[in-house]
């Protein structure tokens, strides 16, 4: 992948076909660091499952959901010489719990590191996509400061009958965020 | 600093226009969001898509996105479904063919044939 903001919106994919209601994607930055948290509350894998996702070579084509979308992420950490950890807890094994959390972690200043790229254009790709999922983002800047987005506060303040991927309302989304950024 | 308060204002001058956007939407333009859709380019034709039919005016069209269309060398695909018609792929799609796709195709009803390529139906890998 040519931007890390374009491995985000593949492995959310992960997470919305776990059928997720509540996807958080937590981006910590510093001057040398990057840690980018996707924390899902889907049904959650098998340890068995767990055990393989990160082979690319064990996947079958019925589950194909998983992929290259692992491997890819895991390099792009790895060749920083980061690391990417998965945990995650099935319906049976936890049933108030459950879900996945895909945790990278890259160093910046590595020649290898990827850009993290169009991160705003990810979130709006996954709102115009899946509007009855929330998605709550943050990004931790390297000056303290946070840029934040929640879709269960637009939620609250669109009512039911306007649906989230609205084009007025991906505009606001796509402009609070660049406002933000400083954009 | 945009405020949510804009989102109620959204919601107000919206209201009205849902119930009648909902009959509409006869024209599905659906793009392929897996991973090599992705690494192929799919993010900025999507959201080419979802600009150009509010641009154009094209109301009885929606975006949505799906999964693996089984052809990944050919990514970015976007396929179209209309009522009544035979489903039409595009292959190789970039954000700049994507206007005229609106234009000649969504409102226009004529398929661009350049890029649409003749495969088995339900092919499932092998490209």
């Amino acid at each position: 992948m040519k931007e890390l903001s374009l491995n985000i919106l593949d492995i959310v994919q992960n997470s919305i076909s776990a059928e997720a209601s509540l996807i958080e994607i937590l981006l910590a930055e510093t001057d040398e660091t990057l840690r980018i948290t996707i924390k899902d509350d889907g049904r959650g894998m098998s340890q068995d499952f767990l055990a393989t996702v990160m082979d690319p070579f064990s996947t079958t084509r019925k589950t194909r959901k998983v992929g290259m979308g692992i491997p890819l992420f895991k390099l792009a950490a790895e060749q920083t010489g980061g690391e990417l950890t998965i945990t995650s807890r099935t319906r049976d094994m936890s049933p108030e719990d459950h879900g996945t959390v895909i945790s990278a972690f890259f160093y910046k200043n590595h020649m290898d590191f990827t850009p993290l790229g169009d991160v705003v254009s990810t979130l709006i790709s996954l709102i115009q996509g899946c509007p009855d999922v929330d998605f709550l983002f943050e990004h931790e800047l390297p000056n303290g400061e946070t840029v934040h987005l929640d879709t269960r506060e637009m939620r609250e303040a669109l009512g039911d009958e306007i649906p989230l991927n609205s084009f007025e309302v991906l505009e606001w989304a796509r402009e609070s965020l660049n406002e933000q950024y400083g954009f | 600093m945009k405020s949510l308060e804009e989102l109620a204002a959204i919601r107000n001058k919206m209201k009205d226009r849902v119930a009648i956007r909902e009959n509409n939407g006869d024209i599905r333009i659906v793009v392929g969001m897996a991973t090599c859709g992705i690494a192929a380019g799919a993010r900025p034709v999507l959201n080419a898509f979802v600009e150009e039919v509010r641009k154009q005016h094209a109301d009885n069209a929606t975006v949505t996105q799906t999964g693996c269309i089984g052809m990944c060398r050919l990514e970015p695909i976007v396929e179209v479904f209309e009522g009544g018609k035979e489903r039409v792929t595009y292959v190789k799609v970039k954000p700049a063919m994507v206007p005229r796709i609106v234009k000649e195709h969504i409102l226009g009803g004529k398929p661009i044939s350049r890029n649409t390529p003749s495969v088995p139906q339900n092919n499932n890998g092998g490209y």
